[in-house]
């Protein structure tokens, strides 16, 4: 237990009669990927987002590294260390990708934002913003408008900016939608790199994906999670072919 | 896309041009109406700050506006009566000094901004223009009913308020001083725009989650905004008491809050010089639609709707197409 960085201990939340988390339990370990595999509607974004602070959990607590962080809100659990990216891709869509990125290193200084000096002139920003463009591959479309990206393109971005936070441990719920073929296999790739810089809750629906990159799986269906192992554990597990995995199989 | 720095300048040059024409035709007016618009310029550029950077729809800067107004006429009516504000526990005297009150119009303005902010900008979207409006009208009604400094007939001030070295009395050298004060303010706002707080702050209007995710709280940017707006309006309405040599309630109303949005909104939200573009439309709408009939503003509003409909960019963004998005800046 010592070595987990993130550590969700007992979640549990309804939205009125809907379980949407139920005493959920996972942990996240320093160099992994663990990914959080369910069918639609598992309750799998909802747990993200009880993890990144933006909803409260009626029970249960969230421990990031040693520290109780239940409490506290999406801004102080960023400046603590968690890197999101969303599902439906969140970003300032008027704005340019550039931008979008530079506003990440401008939360990662951990101050309160200048009010004088142009930001977009400030190089240690810039050059942040421009290396986290190139690791996912945009950097070709710095100057693009956000909202003129491709669907795959944003979810790039959305990575993008997750990088510029410099993060201690990376939430990604479901980064590969959209992204197709080639751009999937090569966000594999990075993800596989990434995980030595700091842990990765992965929500991907991707199954080749998951089953490439996850050291641990674990299944969460209605709210609960009926099974956490490694990939060879959960493709052996009866009650997730039966609950999940099998459905898969025969269509 | 570089259309727009052009535009600004053309305004700039009007601004400069059509006063000094009137100075040499001797058609002091035309001087008047011209201070008009950049004191009213003014105000927008304030309240374009909160709303066009930051979304915040206030339907209360009127507040900000008639503080200034007040903090103008209050002091000025004391220096004339020769009667100090307040003798314990220390001696506050009136003053006629443009400085010390535009000082005062600032703080004030700020500082009831920020307790104003503080709550207002705990809700949104509608709750937040009912809020600010709200606000509005309690300073409406409270200075109506406050006989101490005039009540419904608002204070007069009986002599311009004076400025180190100049004759303010002089409509041109009023208007001088008026101008550079909204270069000044113009100035100061495009730098906040293009600042950190101004990419975050309008990063918070698009998408609050996106702010928030990457650590930045954005109340405190929205607040901040809204104190800077208020301070800005409210040295507006500082200003517009010396051109009218005079304040009322009026000042206060949720009308005034209503026209100073219709400048930003007809001249382009967000658009540096968008306020600038809409008070002089405005006025000069007044004056010649005003001139054939005196219900000019159904004309004015459909002229909103319009603008509303078919060109959001306003005045500037149909002049100078859509900008934005440029991040050399
Ligand atoms: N704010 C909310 N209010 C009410 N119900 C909600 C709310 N958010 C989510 N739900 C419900 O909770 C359940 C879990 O939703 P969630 O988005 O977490 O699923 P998911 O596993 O991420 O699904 P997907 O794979 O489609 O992204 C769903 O039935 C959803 O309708
Ligand atoms: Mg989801």
């Amino acid at each position: 237990m010592t070595d987990a960085i993130l550590d969700i201990r007992g979640i549990s939340k309804s939205f009125g009669a809907l379980k949407a988390s139920d005493d959920v339990s996972l942990d996240l370990r320093a160099g992994e990927i663990h990914a959080l595999i369910g069918p639609n509607g598992a309750g799998k974004s909802t747990l993200i987002a009880q993890i990144a602070g933006s909803l409260k959990p009626d029970t249960g607590e969230v421990w990031l590294e040693g520290r109780n962080v239940t409490l506290d809100g999406p801004v102080a659990r960023a400046q603590a260390g968690l890197g999101r990216t969303f599902q439906i891709s969140s970003l300032a869509m008027e704005d340019t990708v550039l931008q979008n990125a530079v506003l990440g290193a401008l939360g990662a200084r951990h101050r309160a934002p200048g009010l004088w000096r142009p930001v977009m002139k400030q190089a240690d920003l810039r050059d942040t913003a421009m290396a986290a463009l190139s690791e996912v591959g945009l950097d070709e479309f710095a100057h693009f408008r956000t909202a003129d990206l491709s669907h795959g393109q944003r979810r790039q971005l959305e990575v993008a900016v997750a990088l510029t936070l410099k993060p201690h441990v990376f939430l990604m719920d479901e980064p590969m939608a959209g992204l197709g073929a080639d751009g999937s296999a090569l966000l594999v790739n990075f993800l596989h790199g990434l995980k030595s810089r700091a842990p990765i809750l992965l929500v991907e629906h991707d199954m080749d994906a998951v089953f490439q990159l996850a050291d641990r799986i674990s299944v969460l269906v209605y709210g609960r999670i009926i099974a956490t192992g490694t990939p060879d554990e959960i493709r052996a597990n009866s009650q997730v072919r039966e609950a999940y995995l099998g459905e898969e199989d025969d269509a | 896309m570089r259309r727009e720095p052009l535009i600004n300048a053309l305004i700039v040059v009007g601004l400069l041009a059509v006063p000094l024409w009137a100075y040499m035709a001797d058609e002091p007016y035309v001087i008047t109406l011209t201070t008009k618009v950049v004191i009213l310029a003014l105000a927008g550029v304030g309240l374009n700050l909160a709303l066009g950077l930051g979304g915040l729809v206030s339907l209360g800067h009127a507040m900000f506006f008639g503080i200034g107004g007040y903090a103008a006429g209050i002091l000025a009516s004391h220096a004339q009566s020769y009667d100090p504000i307040m003798e314990w526990p220390f001696l506050i005297e009136g003053t006629q000094s443009m400085p010390v009150i535009w000082l005062l119009a600032i703080v004030v303005s700020a500082l009831v901004a920020l307790a104003t902010g503080a709550l207002s900008l705990r809700t949104s979207g509608v709750y937040f223009i009912m809020i600010t409006l709200a606000f509005g009208q309690m300073f409406y009604y409270f200075t109506i009913s406050w006989p101490a400094y005039g009540g419904e007939d608002g204070l007069s001030i009986y002599v311009r308020d004076h400025f180190p070295g100049l004759n303010t009395l002089d409509p041109i050298q009023f208007y001088g001083l008026c101008f550079v004060i909204l270069l000044l303010a113009l100035f100061v706002v495009a730098r906040l725009a293009r600042s950190g707080f101004g990419l975050a702050l309008n990063a918070a209007r698009q998408n609050e989650a996106r702010v928030r995710a990457v650590g930045i709280e954005p109340y405190r940017l929205r607040l901040m905004a809204f104190i800077i707006s208020g301070a800005i309006t409210g040295l507006a309405g500082a200003l517009y008491a010396d051109l009218n040599r005079f304040v009322s309630p009026t000042m206060f109303s949720w009308q005034t809050s209503g026209e100073i949005m219709v400048f930003v909104i007809l001249g382009g939200v967000a658009r540096l010089f968008g306020p600038v573009a809409g008070a002089a439309l405005f006025i000069l709408l007044e004056e010649v639609l005003g001139g054939l009939s005196e219900y000019w503003h159904i004309y004015l509003g459909a002229l909103l709707l319009i603008v509303v409909l078919f060109a959001r960019g306003g005045l500037i963004g149909l002049l100078a197409g859509q900008g934005k998005g440029d991040d050399d800046d």
